[in-house]
């Protein structure tokens, strides 16, 4: 069969092709921490494609404490897991509404929820830093806490949405005949149904939560309560001739993520691609 | 209990939540949008005075050109290099798994993280660009990457770029899932060339996933704040500046609050136009499921 054997020989082409392209791809990550572990100085005598003469951990101790990124982590977790607890938990209200019932605005709602998701974040800066200010908020974690918790539930709405559309509805149906009220519908078969969902949606979320810049920046003003990637701005800002700690400090700065990635990746994907494959 | 009601009682608590952040907000900016205010004493309402003066700002429409360079690039490297990539890798390829995770890793990395490491690789004197560049004779090619205006907005681009690719590449990757192999090797069979098999059968059925990386694209590309403002602060010479970074410099760095919110209205209005489209989309599909 010539036919696989040319399938063979091009399959292997591209085995290679790709090889290459990944190592290409990940330089970026092998050399953030070839320069994490070297001193600043060492790279700028000798140039940075040369034999490292001694690796140490240094760059990482500064960054963590000196750099503050011990705070920083925690404010991250502080920040981040309250928030999307609470987006999980009223998204998940929202979406059994718009899932279960028929009215008159469900459409209209589901595309606010969906339009609410795409919208850029400046159009909301000014009103809710004047809004925080307002309620006591600005500048601690709360500030930070809420707008994730509800900007989020557009993305988390129209998810679970589309999830629980798929939860056949003879069962809420079987359940309403035997008396079940309407809450304990959504609490006892529809939550445990859509626990699939809620992991996809958690480890997103709690990346792109975690990940978020802008708002640390405009809602928090003193060092003590700046999550990891403001943080890292100010450290930016403080070490700015000190490559070396800055590299270290992103690089710890991804260490949560990338646990939840490794762990959960499947989870991840999953929620990504919802939508595409059908 | 009246069962008519009773989603408003799901949706009560959310909806409340969310006009207070998030409507309520979007509406009061098209509002501050038409002051002038500093954020300390009351908004001076002015018309649309903002606006006019935007009509000459010569930074607006750096800003403005540079996000459409960024949706150009974003439209065609990572979506194409991403789609050449899924198919690539849909094949039985030996570690395929492990390749598609290296590509797509860059993903959860946060924007200021890829950002700071990419400033690192760009430096002048110690980064791994020029570096490289020099020690493979091409000595003539390095450059201060983001300290030149020339080079500063494709240079943050490109670690822009870097993390997109993966997203695009997961997208199509799901999407080509969905294509039955046996589709494929049937046009095959009949004679269909590699490239008619693409652009007949993988691409048409490709759709619902190419609608979403395009939608998916454009709003990251109009979205664009985090690199540039942890890599260049939209600088030099406002060379890389975004209407993202434009708004928040002029709201927060500078106290406009009422000509940031007009910045703000703006890139609200031309992310509408991509958002109206995809919403009539869905739409159409609800109603017709």
């Amino acid at each position: 069969m010539n036919y696989l054997k040319k399938r063979k020989y091009l399959n292997a082409f591209i085995f290679l092709a790709l090889l290459l392209f990944v190592i290409a791809w990940l330089l970026p990550v092998f050399g953030a921490f070839l320069t994490a572990f070297r001193s600043m100085d060492e790279i700028m005598a000798k140039g940075f494609w040369t034999i490292p003469e001694k690796l140490s951990l240094n760059n990482f101790k500064v960054a963590w404490t000196e750099g503050n990124l011990n705070t920083y982590l925690l404010n991250s977790f502080i920040i981040t897991i309250p928030a999307l607890i609470g987006t999980l938990f009223l998204s998940s209200l929202a979406a059994y509404a718009l899932a279960q019932y028929d009215f008159k605005l469900n459409m209209a709602l589901y595309l606010m929820f969906v339009g609410g998701m795409l919208i850029p974040f400046q159009i909301l800066l000014i009103p809710v830093f004047k809004l925080s200010n307002f309620l006591g908020i600005y500048n601690s974690y709360w500030g930070l806490i809420m707008i994730h918790m509800v900007f989020q539930i557009g993305f988390c709405t129209f998810f679970l949405r589309n999830f629980m559309m798929t939860i056949p509805e003879e069962l809420s149906e079987a359940a309403r005949m035997d008396g079940c009220s309407e809450f304990k519908i959504f609490y006892r078969i529809y939550l445990p149904l859509s626990k699939p969902a809620l992991a996809a949606l958690g480890t997103l979320e709690f990346t792109w939560i975690f990940n978020d810049y802008i708002w640390a920046l405009v809602l928090i003003r003193d060092n003590k309560f700046k999550p990891v990637t403001a943080g890292l701005a100010s450290l930016k800002g403080n070490f700015i001739t000190s490559w070396g700690v800055l590299v270290a400090g992103s690089l710890l700065a991804t260490i949560p993520t990338i646990i939840v990635f490794i762990f959960l990746q499947k989870y991840f994907i999953r929620g990504l691609t919802m939508g595409t494959g059908k | 209990m009246e069962k008519r009601k009773v989603q408003w009682r799901f949706l009560a608590v959310p909806l409340i939540f969310y006009t207070i952040w998030v409507i309520g907000p979007t509406i009061y900016t098209f509002y501050l949008s038409l002051t002038e205010w500093d954020g300390l004493t009351d908004p001076n309402f002015i018309g649309i005075q903002n606006y006019l003066d935007l009509f000459n700002d010569s930074i607006f429409y750096t800003s403005l050109v540079n996000n459409f360079i960024w949706l150009l690039i974003f439209l065609l490297v990572p979506v194409v290099l991403g789609l050449f990539l899924a198919i690539l890798l849909s094949k039985k390829i030996r570690w395929a798994k492990g390749f598609k995770a290296a590509i797509y890793s860059p993903m959860i990395l946060a924007p200021v993280v890829i950002g700071l490491i990419w400033s690192w690789i760009y430096h002048p004197k110690a980064g791994l660009l020029n570096n490289t560049l020099t020690y493979v004779g091409l000595n003539f090619l390095t450059r201060g990457w983001l300290s030149n205006p020339e080079t500063a907005l494709y240079a943050v681009i490109g670690a822009a770029v870097w993390r997109h690719t993966g997203y695009v590449m997961l997208l199509f990757l799901a999407g080509l899932t969905s294509i039955p192999p046996t589709l494929i090797e049937a046009a095959r069979i009949d004679g269909a060339t590699a490239w008619q098999r693409f652009r007949y059968i993988i691409l048409p059925l490709l759709k619902p996933a190419t609608v979403i990386v395009l939608v998916i694209t454009m709003i990251q590309s109009l979205r664009a704040f985090d690199f540039v403002n942890i890599m260049t602060r939209g600088g030099p010479f406002n060379s890389t500046n975004v209407l993202a970074n434009y708004m928040y410099t002029e709201a927060f760095r500078n106290y406009e609050m009422g000509y940031g919110a007009a910045v703000a209205v703006i890139l609200f209005i031309i992310m509408f136009i991509f958002i109206f489209f995809y919403l009539r989309r869905i739409r159409e599909e609800e109603l017709s499921v």
